[in-house]
């Protein structure tokens, strides 16, 4: 039997902050728009321009680092990080190192058997954003656009405690949980706002020795990462199999091909000259503005869960579902405060909601309905104005559109068909038309009823009360 | 003279500080630096032990703003100036990783 | 007296009174440009009808009563290394040689709102790395005193058209004696204010904990108004500092009994040249008669600041002068192969050697392995320096002593040894480093016919201190002008 090996796994997570403005302008960070339109001197590099600090970035950082158990550099400074590309109009980036704002802490994640485990956070800094690279497919230029220049992030650097991809998944779920619900930023891999570098090695099992460790940069989904993971630790087992050794470098990571390589140039010193950032004071972090921001901090997902389970009423895996993301829990709170229904809420967002989300391969995050118009559809459903079929109908418009349904059902017309005498008459036309399965009824056939339901309400644009339809079948037949 | 600057010293920092520089300015540039560390070993001397490193000469901390927008659009004058620009943007050759 | 024999506040009091106009005062200055601007070279860039269509528009303002401050109506010069909105800067480089800001400068902008004319942009060291101003990519800037010699520098072309009256006032920038030895060489008063008085944005950065904009003009009273106007709390640089003693003409008394002076033996020893010794030292005196109380002392690290001073201001400068690379302003190669080809190749035909010299010496102290060894021994070295002037200014409200250790050098002296032109800076760097301020007057001249400069020093924030002495010595005697002057 050959070697065990066993996967060694760091990760450094960049998470673009929730501000308004960039981290040293004020320049809107909102996402998209016109090339270079959300700039100024400032974040273009322009001769002369000043960085200020933006003091909610400071806030954020001090909120995430405290929730994921840090300790504070109560004194920190921002140092220069010198290297030349052209997404980075200064040719260096305002970043921190010798003092970043949280180091030591930790957040906890549940393995695969159901145990815990704790994994370290070496430390938390501050840091401006680079502009994007947008490469022509016809001719040998790139386009450089500055809008994200200088949006503000934290970098989380974690220990090298995970052993898995598992891990690293449970980890970064944890994580983008606990930063969406201290409201610090959104956390959508797809537009960026959360991006990890995987720093991978391997080591035979029981080894006291870490391996020789390659970094994987900018890996833009969770399922990316977790082959990334996997490919990295086969062709690391690979090289060490045949004799080889792991070179230390940074890889870039192909998921569409799924395979990795290395990013060697020879301009590429990797040697970055940090000193202290000239143009920025340091930050001096009294006891007062920590406890304050303590104070700030809101309801995480630990206390959450416990209060839907005991103020709602709500099963505890219901409840689990509903707090796995923050923008799904502030819906479900939302709404429920509305229509007063935390159980008919919670069917709602557990059921067709996660349903769509999945079929549509979103995030919570992207839920843009209105709990209102959630609360208004609840209503309609429960006072029988709509059946259930309709409802859902209705809801996928919602969901998509956030669509009003009370002025939708009316306009569509779409309201439970109660009139027992239209409806009977409807009825009685259907059972002239299908003697077969009036016989087959009478005959003791269950099936036969169920077609007939059917059949009635086809004829009614599935708009017919399910009950009274019952009803006067029965009575007919 | 006692720092001797090699040609791999003088090849790296220009890569580092990206200049290019000719035989002769290599030349030039290995001896400018190697009188200019002579000279600043002069610092050895003194004995710094336990003094902390001064980078602001006054302490002042805590300068922040506020998170509010306040820049309008900057495209204009953003690419004002700019060597070549198309769409918006900012041209360059093609950054690629390898 | 020719108009351009009025100092800036005199010029702005006559404008006021409708006894001459900004417009005269222009073309006055202009008619100087031309006659002298082909041998002296003070200029990189000057615009005949935008200076006197601006001089225009503040004339009218004034009559209508809009500008009435001391300086309203008055021609400046401004380094070519603060931004000018619309008018090209280009700190002397080729990198820069058509770069035209879409913001003004800070401090170019308190001048423009107090009524102040911009005559041009101002010739300078390449990026204000040098002593002399013939590290220009736009030739050198003769000294109008005699132009077989140097003006100083870097803000060179700022002290030389103060001197030759091309401009009333200039702005200059100071990272290591850049404002005070060429005012020294050309006979002019400055100041290099505090560090944080005067705010750096839109200051093209050489070293940014050392750079300050100041002042360079005719008298110490036109110094004082000119702090007052320049000096601002800005919001936009985090290193600018919130005084509120910023009234620097209550300090223009003549008056310095019981000012404590401290003279530096170590200003006076090896490497000053005797004559301006004697002139400095004769300036000491002149105070000591007006009833200042005059004291030798041991400063110490003296020799120390110059190599602190090279490491610190070379690594930031190796990375403030990393945005110029061609991609988003300034000169760009014509041809190149790939992104790295034309950063080095736009890098190394744009910068001038000097600027080269200290970026390579700044990437190389900050880079791995060194660190340590080069750029913290130099902070740590700062820190020691600024304990020595505390100590200092423990005991004295000023310290006296020479600007520059010789008058201006020929033209061509400097450059081929760096050393010995950076030991030119002995009496200023030190200033930088500890973020002092200090104002420069002239005190005599040599057997050349070089003028001569005396440094006062002061502490933080004692700005009044040294205008003060300034003020009182300046009132002693009248010194001979500039040759070019009418």
């Amino acid at each position: 039997m050959g070697k065990q090996y066993e996967t060694v796994i760091g990760l450094e997570v960049h998470v673009e902050l929730a501000t308004k403005t960039k981290i040293f302008c004020a320049c809107s960070t909102e996402f998209g728009g016109k090339p270079n339109s959300h700039t100024c001197p400032v974040c273009t590099g322009m001769p002369g321009s000043l960085p200020v600090l933006n003091k909610q970035v400071v806030e954020y950082a001090l909120a995430v680092g405290l929730a994921a158990n840090c300790k504070i550099h109560q004194y920190c400074k921002f140092d220069r990080k010198n290297y030349f590309y052209p997404d980075n109009p200064q040719n260096y980036q305002i970043s921190q190192l010798y003092l970043p704002i949280c180091y030591e802490g930790g957040i906890e994640i549940e393995t695969k058997d159901g145990g815990k485990k704790t994994i370290g956070i070496h430390e938390i800094h501050m840091e401006e954003d680079a502009g994007k690279l947008v490469h022509d497919d016809w001719e040998d230029v790139s386009l450089v656009d500055y809008n994200r220049s200088g949006v503000p992030l934290i970098e989380i650097v974690s220990e090298p405690d995970m052993r898995s991809a598992e891990e690293v998944i449970a980890y970064l779920e944890k994580l983008r949980m606990l930063i969406q619900y201290l409201g610090a930023s959104d956390c959508k891999m797809q537009e960026g706002s959360m991006r990890a570098d995987v720093n991978l090695s391997v080591r035979e099992v029981g080894a006291a020795e870490y391996g020789t460790r390659t970094e994987m940069k900018n890996i833009g989904s969770f399922k990316a990462i977790a082959r990334a993971i996997e490919n990295e630790t086969a062709r690391q087992i690979d090289l060490i199999e045949s004799g080889e050794k792991v070179v230390q470098e940074t890889r870039r990571w192909n998921d569409e091909q799924g395979y990795s390589y290395a990013m060697r140039s020879k301009e590429d010193a990797q040697d970055y000259r940090y000193f202290p950032e000239p143009d920025l004071v340091p930050i001096v972090i009294s006891d007062e503005w920590l406890e304050s921001i303590r104070a700030k901090q809101p309801e995480l997902q630990p206390q959450k869960l416990e209060r839907y389970q005991a103020e709602f009423g709500l099963p505890a895996y219901d409840a689990g579902i509903l707090t796995s993301a923050k923008k799904l829990a502030d819906v479900f709170e939302a709404t429920t405060e509305i229509c007063g229904k935390p159980k008919k809420v919670s069917n709602w967002l557990m059921g067709e909601t996660m349903r769509l989300l999945k079929e549509k391969n979103m995030d919570p995050e992207d839920l843009s309905f209105s709990p209102e118009n959630l609360a208004k559809l609840i209503e309609l459903t429960e006072a029988g104005t709509i059946n259930g079929t309709v409802a859902k109908e209705v809801f996928e418009l919602i969901f998509a559109e956030n669509i009003d349904p009370d002025a939708y059902v009316e306009e569509h017309g779409l309201k439970t068909v109660s009139d027992e005498g239209e409806l009977r008459a409807t009825i009685e036309q259907i059972i002239k038309e299908n003697p077969q399965s009036v016989e087959d009824y009478h005959s003791g056939k269950q099936k036969a009823m169920g077609f007939l339901v059917g059949q009635t309400m086809k004829a009614t644009g599935g708009k017919a009360n399910p009950g009274l339809v019952n009803k006067i079948l029965k009575e007919l037949l | 003279m006692a720092n001797v600057i090699r040609d791999e010293t003088i090849d790296y920092v220009g890569i580092l500080a990206k200049l290019e520089l000719s035989q002769e300015e290599k030349e030039a540039a290995k001896k400018d630096m190697a009188s200019m560390l002579d000279y600043i070993d002069k610092l050895n001397e003194l004995d710094t032990t336990g003094v902390e490193p001064m980078s602001h000469v006054f302490p002042v901390n805590n300068v922040f703003r506020e998170d509010v927008v306040e820049n309008p659009d900057g495209s204009e004058d953003a690419l004002a100036n700019a060597p070549e620009s198309r769409d918006s943007a900012y041209v360059v050759p093609k950054t690629v990783d390898q | 007296m020719g108009i351009l024999e009025l100092t800036a506040v005199e010029l702005s009091a006559k404008i006021r009174a409708g006894e001459t106009t900004a417009v005269e005062a222009m073309q006055a200055v202009i008619e100087q440009i031309e006659k002298h601007e082909e041998s002296l070279n003070c200029y990189v860039t000057f615009d005949k009808e935008a200076a006197l269509h601006a001089a225009a528009e503040v004339q009218k303002k004034i009559e209508s009563g809009e500008l009435t401050g001391p300086l309203a109506g008055v021609p400046v010069a401004i380094k070519d290394n603060m931004c000018t909105k619309g008018m090209l800067t280009t700190c002397s480089s080729k990198i820069l040689y058509n770069f035209v800001p879409t913001f003004t400068s800070e401090a170019v902008l308190n001048l423009e709102q107090a009524g102040a004319v911009i005559i041009g942009k101002t010739n300078m060291d390449e990026f204000a790395m040098g002593s002399t101003t013939e590290t220009s990519y736009y030739g050198e800037t003769k000294n109008p005193w005699n132009t077989q010699h140097v003006p100083g520098g870097s803000s060179g072309g700022s002290a030389a058209a103060v001197a030759a009256q091309e401009c009333f006032f200039a702005l200059g920038s100071d990272t290591g004696g850049s404002i005070r030895q060429p005012a020294s060489y050309c006979g002019v008063v400055d100041m290099k204010p505090t560090y944080g008085t005067v705010s750096r944005y839109g200051l093209v950065a050489y070293g940014s904990s050392l750079d300050q904009i100041g002042p360079l003009c005719k008298t110490v009273t036109d110094c004082a108004t000119i702090m007052e106007v320049i000096a601002s709390h800005d919001k936009k640089d985090s290193t600018s500092i919130a005084r509120e003693d910023l009234d620097f003409t209550s300090a223009l008394v003549d008056d310095v009994k019981g000012l404590k002076i401290g003279i530096p033996r170590d200003y006076f020893g090896q490497g000053l040249d005797p004559e301006v010794k004697e002139a400095v030292l004769a300036a000491a005196k002149t105070l000591e008669e007006k009833g200042a109380v005059v004291e030798e002392f041991e400063l110490g690290l003296v020799d120390y600041a110059i190599p602190a001073y090279y490491v610190i201001a070379a690594a930031e400068a190796s990375s403030n002068l990393e945005r110029f690379d061609g991609v988003a302003y300034g000169y760009r190669t014509e041809s190149y192969e790939g992104l790295h080809n034309m950063y080095k190749k736009s890098r190394s035909e744009g910068f001038g050697a000097e600027v080269k010299r200290r970026i390579m010496l700044g990437s190389f102290v900050l880079s791995s392995g060194y660190y340590d060894a080069y750029y913290l021994k130099a902070l740590r070295t700062k820190a020691l320096i600024k304990e020595e002037f505390n100590k200092a200014f423990a005991s004295y409200d000023v310290i006296l002593g020479p600007a520059a250790p010789t008058t201006a050098p020929k033209l061509g002296a400097s450059l081929s040894d760096p050393i010995k032109m950076y030991l030119g800076d002995i009496y200023t760097i030190s200033v930088n480093l500890a973020g002092l301020p200090s104002i420069c007057v002239p005190c005599g001249q040599d057997s050349k016919g070089l003028p001569i400069g005396l440094q006062l020093i002061g502490d933080c924030f004692q700005e009044k201190n040294i205008i003060r002495a300034a003020y009182a010595y300046e009132q002693t005697g009248h010194f001979a002008k500039c040759p070019l002057a009418e």
